[in-house]
């Protein structure tokens, strides 16, 4: 969807050819659609910033890309007015709800960081038949990796199959064919197309034989 | 509705809409909103197939190049996304909330009758009441946008007489998992 983040807010929804032809509307009749400015922190439009839980870096956000909409938002008289029919006390739980609420997110965005940096990621060199392989890999969801995208860039990198497969304890893995473990890592550490965000500390390669016998 | 809503396990399938289905759903939309053909036009232009995304709970959002524009629980009525209702905000008649309804609204609550009521809040007036089961814009005091989408459970003028429990059913809200969704 596109976002309309740093154009213009209309005041008010009269009809304004720019917009309309923004939109690249084939009637002359047709309502043009209104413009909402949506802060880039918090994906809300900017007057609902202050419910969200992120207000300290959305004010910042506006007061660098827009700062009159800024002072007109934030300045004293807009603060009062907001206040509204509230009560006093309503007013201050609110703000302390808020202000609650944004440490919250913000341990919240701490600790999934920290999970991130120490997932691991595990190249799986498995035998199959005689010197056959494949190479499974294990994590790389957690560095918010497509998986199904990453399987098909392994795959039309390495010209072999590549598959997203679901392991027994429920979670996802791509299965490449072929014994490619070393270059699988090598991609990962340079960040080749998708491939993005892993350190390259947090990746191990190990190795599954085939149980002897049988055959 | 949308409060929990993970796109990789909620949804299951994408379909495009048969022509005779689309003019069904353009003549429904056209009937249930206040809408003008040519706006509804501009949103989704004719040339532009519809794709049906089946969800789960018998929801299905529909896209046009994959921006969800409406969707639609069983074959109830159509309600607007939030990013479209903000565009086009005359396109469903409009309820208002007070200031301190708006935190719990944004958590996913259902709008009770004295947040609407109340000084903040705003009621259509008699002669413009709106029954029970009316998909509705809600907006806020003080706020220029709306806040959520919803669907009356009782009629307004019900509302203003009994003042209690749940007036408007809420479909999808800001910040919801509908909302994060930008492309289907």
């Amino acid at each position: 969807m596109g976002r309309k983040q740093n154009r213009a807010r209309s005041p008010s929804p009269a009809p304004e050819p720019e917009a309309a032809a923004v939109e690249g509307e084939p009637s002359v009749q047709a309502r043009p659609p209104m413009e909402v400015l949506y802060c880039a922190v918090c994906t809300f439009p900017i007057e609902y910033c202050e419910f969200g839980s992120s207000i300290t870096r959305c004010k910042e956000w506006l007061k660098e890309s827009n700062s009159a909409l800024f002072d007109e938002l934030y300045s004293d008289e807009a603060l009062q007015a907001k206040i509204g029919t509230l009560s006093l006390e309503a007013q201050a739980k609110l703000e302390q709800d808020t202000a609650k609420k944004e440490a919250k997110a913000e341990a919240k965005a701490d600790a999934a960081l920290k999970k991130k940096l120490a997932s691991q990621i595990t190249i799986k060199r498995i035998e199959r038949t005689k010197r056959k392989h494949v190479t499974a890999i294990h994590g790389l969801e957690a560095f918010n990796i497509d998986l199904k995208k990453a399987a098909k860039q392994l795959a039309s990198k390495f010209a072999t199959g590549a598959s997203v497969t679901k392991t027994p304890t429920g979670a996802e893995e791509i299965v490449v064919q072929g014994d490619v473990a070393e270059e699988v890592r090598e991609m990962l550490e340079e960040g080749v197309g998708i491939l993005k965000g892993v350190p390259a500390d947090n990746i191990e390669i190990t190795e599954e034989k085939r149980k002897k016998g049988g055959d | 509705m949308f409060k929990k809503f993970t796109p990789g396990s909620d949804i299951s399938g994408h379909t495009p809409v048969k022509s005779s289905v689309q003019r069904s759903i353009r003549n429904s939309i056209l009937s249930q909103w206040k809408i003008e053909p040519e706006t509804l036009e501009a949103i989704w232009p004719k040339k532009e197939g519809l794709v049906l995304v089946k969800c789960r709970d018998h929801i299905s959002v529909y896209t046009v190049k994959q921006e969800p524009l409406f969707f639609q629980h069983f074959d109830e009525s159509f309600f607007p996304t939030l990013r479209l209702l903000h565009k086009y905000p005359h396109i469903l008649p409009a309820v208002k909330i007070d200031r301190g309804a708006i935190r719990f609204v944004l958590s996913g609550a259902q709008i009770m009758c004295p947040g609407l009521t109340s000084k903040g809040g705003e009621l259509p007036p008699t002669e413009a009441a709106l029954q029970a089961g009316t998909p509705v814009g809600i907006f806020a005091e003080g706020k220029e946008h709306a806040v959520a989408v919803g669907i009356t459970k009782m009629g307004t003028e019900d509302m203003k007489a009994t003042n209690k429990g749940v007036g408007v059913e809420t479909t999808t809200y800001l910040g919801d998992d509908l909302w994060a969704l930008k492309a289907l």
